[in-house]
């Protein structure tokens, strides 16, 4: 038993050394931009950069559009599986897990390939279309994360019962996906959305391709011209991150919280 | 559609309509997923002209492009391997080892932060720490004496990028392994303890046989994991190191006039390595979780 806790701390203290050494050298690094002394000019010159803002901005509201689209995409699907089609579930599953299987450099490949402008649906003609194409792209990123997640939300809840029951009362289908679908799997999407802001809001390989102005592109253009910003942008991505996490956790505290207390 | 026929009359009118909720989301799965890979794919074995070929796929046997699929596979094999022993290790530790209970929220959470903590930023935060002016660079260097790159290292290198992809790779094991180590029951460590098994003894001889099908299947994940990563490589490396998805990203920026088509047949070899992995995976945790039942 001895040998089992030993074997246990080295492990952890191993991992931990792994993990935040990195952490802490990109802040310590992100210190150094005044010659001699620390000093948060770094921050100070990425947070002032017109560029920084927005890009970052485009990102955000890239992200934003993503999660309403995805929200919009998913919670029907999900709902009308469980619903009418449950002999399917396995295949719909199966689909929503292939962005993970294809490499997304491969698809947006094909998107390049197959929405240029001399194709039948040219969305890279525009900046327009090609935001929207971002959009789709997104989409698909997150579709494993976000099927997943509101998945095992309505999975706590008696789909047909509840269906029915608002049917008898008169609700046609959008009622019931917005008034009660989607506030029984609010935590669910809550939790999707959040990563899907984590993923989409540094993504480069997309953005790169389709010649997008988004954040990933950005921190890559820095990293390749600029010393210490870049690892002032990394703070700020990590803190992005882990913000996002953090907000999923909350979210599901939260909810357990007031169910308990309903009861 | 608020009042539905009596379901043995609704069967035989409305199949279709069954599938009217979810045509939203087969249209974007088409237009969005499908078409675009099955795009590169027929593109792999047709000519410019749309003729049938295989000289897109004999251009992968070239050298230069052999090389890179060649140093991919062996990162994305070491960074697998290494992910899942280490990612093992930790998750063994805070979720079955004598440790303070805490431990294990919190490592679950910081795992979900760092295997979302890839791409740019994470190339960055290892340039900073092991780069030539890099925090841990210096300290080794000022406090110890010991100067790192003196040794030959260098973090534009197949070790380089294997230490940064570990950062994704080991926390993304023991988010998936820790529910199936959860998944070992008590009565089984204390039948093996009962009948005189030693700790090393019950490991070896019942828990790791029954996550033995994890254990392969999330290796296969990894692979695919790294296999693909293409962001964190671009900024840590600047296109200087040639693995398949820097190849890859250089024929669609530029080159891509040029010959499309071997740009095809590069994509297809992607999808089929971590197509390959990826059916792994499925086939080994369907058999996984007859154990965690």
């Amino acid at each position: 038993m001895r040998s089992a806790k030993l074997w246990s701390w080295i492990a952890l203290i191993a991992g931990i050394l792994y993990f935040f050494l990195p952490l802490i050298g990109m802040f310590e690094f992100s210190l150094r931009a005044r010659r001699g002394e620390y000093s948060f000019d770094a921050y100070a010159n990425v947070l002032g950069d017109p560029a920084f803002r927005a890009t970052f901005g485009y990102s955000v509201l890239m992200a934003l559009f993503t999660i309403a689209f995805g929200i919009l995409l998913v919670v029907p699907t999900v709902f009308w599986v469980r619903l009418k089609l449950p002999r399917w579930r396995p295949v719909i599953e199966f689909i929503t897990l292939l962005p993970l299987v294809i490499p997304p450099i491969v698809i947006v490949f094909g998107y390049i390939r197959l929405y240029n402008t001399s194709s039948w649906l040219p969305l890279t003609g525009s900046a327009m279309g090609t935001n929207l194409l971002l959009m789709f792209g997104y989409t698909m990123l997150a579709l494993p994360y976000m099927y997943r997640a509101v998945d095992t939300g309505l999975r706590t809840i008696d789909v047909q019962t509840l269906t029915e029951a608002a049917q008898s009362l008169g609700a046609g289908w959008i009622t019931i996906i917005a008034r009660l679908i989607l506030p029984n799997v609010l935590v669910a999407v809550l939790s999707g959305a959040f990563l899907t802001f984590a993923i989409v809001i540094g993504e480069f390989v997309l953005a790169a391709l389709l010649n997008r102005p988004a954040f990933g592109p950005y921190m890559v253009w820095m990293g390749a011209n600029k010393a210490y910003e870049p690892a002032a942008l990394a703070v700020i991505a990590f803190v992005v991150t882990w913000a996002c996490m953090a907000l999923i956790q909350l979210v599901t505290r939260l909810s357990k919280h007031t169910r308990a207390q309903q009861r | 559609m608020t009042d539905l026929p009596p379901p043995s009359a609704r069967r035989r009118v409305s199949l279709p309509l069954n599938w009217f909720g979810v045509a939203p989301f087969l249209l974007f799965a088409l237009l969005f997923l499908f078409l675009p890979t099955m795009h590169i794919v027929l593109g792999a074995f047709r000519t410019p002209a749309g003729d049938f070929t295989l000289a897109n796929i004999r251009g992968l046997f070239t050298p230069s492009i052999m090389n890179a699929f060649w140093i991919s596979i062996r990162i994305s094999l070491v960074t697998a391997l290494l992910g899942c022993v280490a990612g093992f290790l930790i998750a063994a530790a805070v979720t079955r080892g004598p440790l303070p209970k805490p431990l294990r929220g919190f490592a679950l959470t910081f795992s979900g932060v760092a295997s979302n903590f890839a791409g740019v930023p994470l190339a960055f935060a290892f340039i900073a720490t092991l780069g030539r002016l890099g925090f841990l660079t210096v300290i080794l260097r000022d406090w110890f004496g010991f100067n790192l790159y003196g040794t030959g290292f260098n973090l534009i290198s197949f070790l380089g990028l294997t230490l940064t992809y570990l950062y994704f790779q080991i926390p993304l094991m023991i988010l998936i392994i820790t529910p199936a180590l959860d998944g070992l029951k008590r009565e089984w460590r204390e039948a093996a303890e009962t009948l005189g098994a030693t700790g090393a003894q019950y490991w070896r001889m019942v828990a790791l046989p029954v996550l033995w099908p994890s254990f392969l299947g999330t290796f296969a994940l990894l692979f695919a994991n790294s296999f693909g990563a293409v962001a964190t490589a671009m900024a840590l490396t600047g296109s200087q190191l040639s693995i398949v998805p820097i190849i890859l990203f250089a024929q669609i920026r530029g080159d891509v006039l040029q010959d499309p088509h071997l740009g095809y047949a590069i994509a297809f070899g992607m999808i089929v390595l971590t197509g390959l992995a990826n059916l792994v995976y499925i086939v080994l945790r369907t058999r996984a979780e007859r154990w965690v039942k």
